[in-house]
Formats: structure tokens, C-alpha cells, sequence
């Protein structure tokens, strides 16, 4: 990336979070919620890319969210780079063991199967009185290298790390797309007998895109339990993960901003449905994704590209 | 020392069926051989067995004097051994240029590298350089789909010699080319293949392709190997010219109008 592109996505996320923390304190927690979404939903784009849809993203996403809020209320630490890591760490290594089984399944196989793993959780955290069963626990405010903001500012707190990954692990993700681990997933996806022959390992290529994604879900809950300020095991159930598939649908996979702006229309989207019609707000979102596939098949980037296309054909 | 390919007693039954059976067949660096047989006698599973596509029922496979029984595709490919496909197996969707970086990156740089752009100046520049060899350079930025046949086996053939493998196989390079484009493509591809020093065998159907390209054949009927030796030799065979070329072969002639084409192409 360009020192001007770096220069315009900083200065870019700089005006991203001083508009968060000039929002309503509901809109900035909506925001949030989204940054938080927006990043679980660039793992399964990864995925998707490769022709892989997890249902099971869910997962890992609850699985951040629990480690979040394990740590500030039983073990007492709060701060939320520790925490970070931490929800990594974990999603991580749980992502290693399970992909080995995983990844070598596809399609609607893969999709069930990493459906499974997520209900498997969501099972052993109902029964865990422990963990509040399915009434989830609370998740004390974070710090910040010391720093411990009140309860307001806490929430401020979680937007501006939110935003901040959001901007560097984005960037990241353009630039891995851009390589051949990035290439190696459309290769997969269209080929993977060519991909064998030319001596790489389909698996490896599955494998580390199936931990990346859930290194990034991983994030995403954490962000959602520390603004939420609760874990609860609905973030483990099906439903969650589909929900993460009709975001990905509905941005698309052509770019890494796809996931996070779709991210925000959902929320934006699920909120104003819930005001308009409290009991079929659902039947909304439906047609609104039904409208999504029937006319833009590729997802909302597609109007994007649509418009490049138009500049590019102008100037030539 | 030991032969590049070394076949021992090469079976493969699908049930009741024998596809292959009693093959035993030694190739060694530089030689050119074409594979001949009617449809299903056994050419395209040989290939297969010796590319680790699909496993033998018993028997084994040599390369270089080690056994490659029971590898994956990947290993095989990695221990020098290259295909070509029937149909053109490629990465339909992206642009040849794509194609041909992706290749470059697992068969060349062999390092599935995260953040390292793969569009390097340098790597377009050798990329392109590959498909001025193969002559399909043109074609460089458009998709893979909407390309002819021909361009498609080019690219498959160009993509599956970038790991410069000592052995390569080709399954029907000339299938579904246009006739007037046949000695052209093959004009294209042996000169890449003689140039790399790399054993070459290809599965073909037209005779004049294997009387041209061919210094040895292999003549497959009813899944064993019928005959085995120098292509004119092999194809003047009255039970090969009965059991596989279905007809007289007039080699004489053949030979002439053969060498004239040649003369014509590379004059």
C-alpha cells in the first residue's frame, strides 16, 4: 500500500471515530456492534472466497466474547489489549484442532459440520450453570494500559480500539489478498486438482484461511461483550452465524470494505425493522436480502464496481 | 543407474473391471514418447496411476528409483513428475496472467507468502516471458473461459512445466484443437518440452501427430501394453495397425508428407 493510501485510510479512520463519539450513545453502540460484526464477517469472506461458507462462525465469535468475559470477571483482568490477545489466543488454538477435521470438508459438508461445532458449544453453555447457562454473565468495563475509564467512557473506549483494528486488520486483509495465500483461495475455489499439480497443498491453504477467520471472530466477539457489557450463549447459536452469512452475502466478497460497510447497513437495517414492525422485523430483513440476490447477485460492492467500471469506460 | 519412470507390473480393476494390467515400462531423460490405444484401453489410466491421480491395485511406480505408491498428486508433482490434462485443468475465472502468477508461486517460489504482493514487477515480467514462449502472451489479461481450446491447453502445458519436472505427461494435448491447429500447438509445446531436457510422453489419437513428434511409442490395447518400441517400428506392427490405428498406416507416405510440414512450419 501507498504512504498516500496509508495516510488518507488514518486520517479516514481519525474522522471514523470522531464521528462515533459525536453519535447518540445508541448509534455509537450500534456502530460498534458493527465494527465488531464487520470483522467476523471479513474471516468468512475469506472463506467465501475459497467457496467455503461456514455457518459455524458463531463459534468463535462466542468463544472471544466468553474469553472477554471470563477474564475482567473472574480472573480480574481488564485490560483490553491483554483480552485481545487473549480471545485470539484461544479461538485460535481451538480453530487449529478443529480445521484439522474440518478442512477437509466442502461445501454444504464443510458449511454443517462448522454448524455443529458452533451448536456443540452453544449445548455445553446452556448446561454450565457456572457461566450463567443461557442467561450468559456480565462483562466488567475495560482499561487501557492502566487507564480505567468510567462506564460511559468505557463504551468510547471499545469504539476507538474497534475502529482501529477494524482500519489495520482491513488493510492487512487488502494486502493478503493481494498475495498468493490470497490468490491460493480463488485457486482452491476454482481448481483445486491444477492447485495439487502445481505442487501446493489445499488443505494448508483451507487450514490457514479457516484460523484467520477465526482469529478475526474471535476479535468480533470480544469487541461485542466488552460494549455489550454481556456474554450469553445465543452468540454460539446458528442463528448468529446466519447472520453473519447474510451479512457477508449482502456486502459481497469482492472487497475487504464490503464486510464492515455491510456490517453497518445490517445494524442500521435490523434496528429501524425492529422500530417500524417489532414483530415481523424479521420478514424485513428477509426481503431485504431477497432484493439483495435478485439484483445484485455479487452483493452492495457490486455497485461499487459498477461505478468504477462506468469512471473507467468515461475516461478511456 | 536407475530409469526416470519405472513401471513394475502396473494393475488397476474398477470392480470387475480391468483397466490396466501386466504394464511394464521404463522411460528415461530426453525421450519423447507417445501413447497410443484405442478409447479405454488403458492409456488415460496409466497416466493417471503414474501422475498418483488415482492409486494401481497392485504393482509399482519408480521415479528416479523411488516408489511413489500411495503419494498424493502434490507429492508426485513435487518429486518431478508434470501433467497436462485432456480438458485444460485451470483457474477458470481469473485472468491467464493470474493463471500464471499463481503457478509461478507454487511450482517456482514454492512459499505461500502472506502480505508479498503477487503482481511483482518482476513476476509479471517473467510471467509474461513464459507465455511468449508458449506464444499466448496476447492473451495475457483476459479470462480464462472465454478463451479457445487451444489457448487453454497452451496455458495448462505452460503452467504444469514452470517446476521444470524431469518427467511430463501429456493427456491428449491436441484434443478438441482445430486440425489446422494441431502441429502448431505441438510445434509450440515440444520445442518448450526438447528445451527443457524433460522425458515427455503424450496420449494421442491423431498418427501423424505421433509419427511427428514421437522417437518411441507405446501401444496400448484392451489395457495392456501391445507393443513398445520406435514409432515407425511400432506403427508399421500388422497388429497394431489392426487393434489400434483401425486401419493400413502408409508409413512411406505418412513420413514424406510429415517431413514436408515440418520443413513448411519451420521454414
Amino acid at each position: 500500500m501507498k504512504t498516500r493510501s496509508l495516510a488518507l485510510l488514518f486520517v479516514f479512520g481519525l474522522v471514523v471515530i470522531a464521528g462515533g463519539l459525536l453519535l447518540p450513545q445508541w448509534m455509537s453502540y450500534l456502530f460498534t456492534i458493527a465494527m465488531g460484526k464487520g470483522l467476523v464477517v471479513l474471516g468468512l469472506v475469506l472463506l467465501m472466497r475459497a467457496g467455503l461458507v461456514s455457518f459455524g462462525q458463531g463459534l468463535y465469535y462466542c468463544v472471544g466474547a466468553y474469553v472477554a468475559g471470563m477474564l475482567t470477571q473472574f480472573v480480574g483482568v481488564t485490560d483490553i489489549l491483554v483480552i485481545m490477545l487473549a480471545s485470539v489466543a484461544v479461538s485460535v488454538a481451538i480453530a487449529a484442532i478443529i480445521g484439522l477435521l474440518l478442512c477437509r470438508y466442502r461445501e454444504i459438508f464443510f458449511a454443517m459440520f462448522s454448524m455443529a461445532f458452533s451448536m456443540i458449544l452453544y449445548g455445553l453453555l446452556v448446561r454450565n450453570q457456572f457461566l450463567g447457562s443461557t442467561d450468559g454473565f456480565n462483562v466488567a468495563n475495560p482499561s487501557l494500559l492502566g487507564w480505567t475509564p468510567g462506564a460511559e467512557a468505557s463504551s468510547d473506549l471499545v469504539l476507538i480500539v474497534a475502529v482501529f483494528l477494524v482500519i489495520v486488520l482491513g488493510a492487512v486483509a487488502w494486502r493478503y489478498l493481494k498475495s498468493l495465500s490470497g490468490y491460493a483461495g480463488e485457486a482452491v475455489r476454482e481448481n483445486e486438482i491444477r492447485l495439487e499439480y502445481l505442487g501446493g497443498s489445499v488443505f494448508r491453504v483451507v487450514y490457514v484461511k479457516y484460523i484467520i477467520a477465526a482469529g478475526l471472530a474471535a476479535i468480533g466477539g470480544t469487541i461485542t461483550a466488552l460494549v455489550s457489557g454481556h456474554v450469553d450463549p445465543e452468540m454460539a447459536y446458528w442463528t448468529t452465524s446466519g447472520e453473519f452469512v447474510f451479512i457477508a452475502l449482502m456486502g459481497g466478497t469482492a472487497h475487504v470494505a464490503a464486510p464492515i460497510v455491510a456490517a453497518v447497513l445490517f445494524e442500521a437495517l435490523r434496528t429501524y425493522a425492529f422500530a417500524v414492525s417489532p414483530y415481523t422485523w424479521q420478514m424485513i430483513l428477509g426481503f431485504a436480502l431477497l432484493a439483495i440476490i435478485l439484483f445484485m447477485p455479487s452483493g452492495l460492492w457490486s455497485l461499487v464496481e459498477r461505478f468504477q467500471n462506468k469512471k473507467a469506460r468515461k475516461t478511456s | 543407474m536407475s530409469a526416470l519412470l519405472k513401471t513394475v507390473n502396473l494393475e488397476r480393476t474398477f470392480g470387475a473391471v480391468t483397466a490396466a494390467t501386466d504394464i511394464n515400462v521404463e522411460l528415461n531423460t530426453g525421450e519423447v514418447v507417445g501413447v497410443i490405444g484405442s478409447n479405454g484401453a488403458g492409456k488415460t489410466t496409466f497416466i493417471n496411476m503414474v501422475t498418483g491421480y488415482i492409486q494401481p491395485s497392485s504393482g509399482d511406480i519408480l521415479v528416479r528409483g523411488k516408489s511413489i505408491i500411495g503419494k498424493s498428486p502434490r507429492d508426485v508433482s513435487l518429486a518431478g513428475v508434470g501433467r497436462s490434462f485432456q480438458v485444460p485443468q485451470l483457474f477458470q475465472e481469473l485472468t491467464v496472467l493470474e493463471n500464471m502468477l499463481i503457478a509461478f508461486g507454487f511450482s517456482v517460489d514454492r512459499k505461500l507468502s502472506f502480505l508479498k504482493p503477487l503482481r511483482s514487477k518482476e513476476k509479471v515480467e517473467k510471467a509474461h516471458a513464459v507465455l511468449r514462449e508458449y506464444e499466448i502472451e496476447q492473451y495475457a489479461e483476459e479470462v480464462v473461459s472465454t478463451l479457445p481450446q487451444g489457448v487453454r491447453k497452451l496455458l495448462d502445458i505452460a503452467m504444469a512445466m514452470l517446476a521444470e519436472p524431469g518427467l511430463m505427461l501429456l493427456d491428449e494435448p491436441t484434443s478438441g484443437v482445430a486440425i489446422e491447429d494441431k502441429f502448431l500447438l505441438m510445434d509450440t509445446v515440444m520445442a518448450a518440452v526438447r528445451k527443457s531436457d524433460a522425458a515427455t510422453m503424450f496420449v494421442e489419437h491423431d498418427m501423424e501427430v505421433v509419427l511427428r513428434y514421437a522417437d518411441r511409442v507405446l501401444a496400448f490395447y484392451d489395457g495392456r501394453v501391445l507393443a513398445d518400441g520406435p514409432t515407425q517400428t511400432v506403427l508399421s506392427d500388422a497388429k497394431v495397425q489392426e487393434l489400434v490405428v483401425g486401419h493400413h498406416l502408409d508409413l512411406s507416405e505418412n513420413e514424406a508428407s510429415t517431413s514436408k510440414e515440418s520443413a513448411h512450419v519451420r521454414t
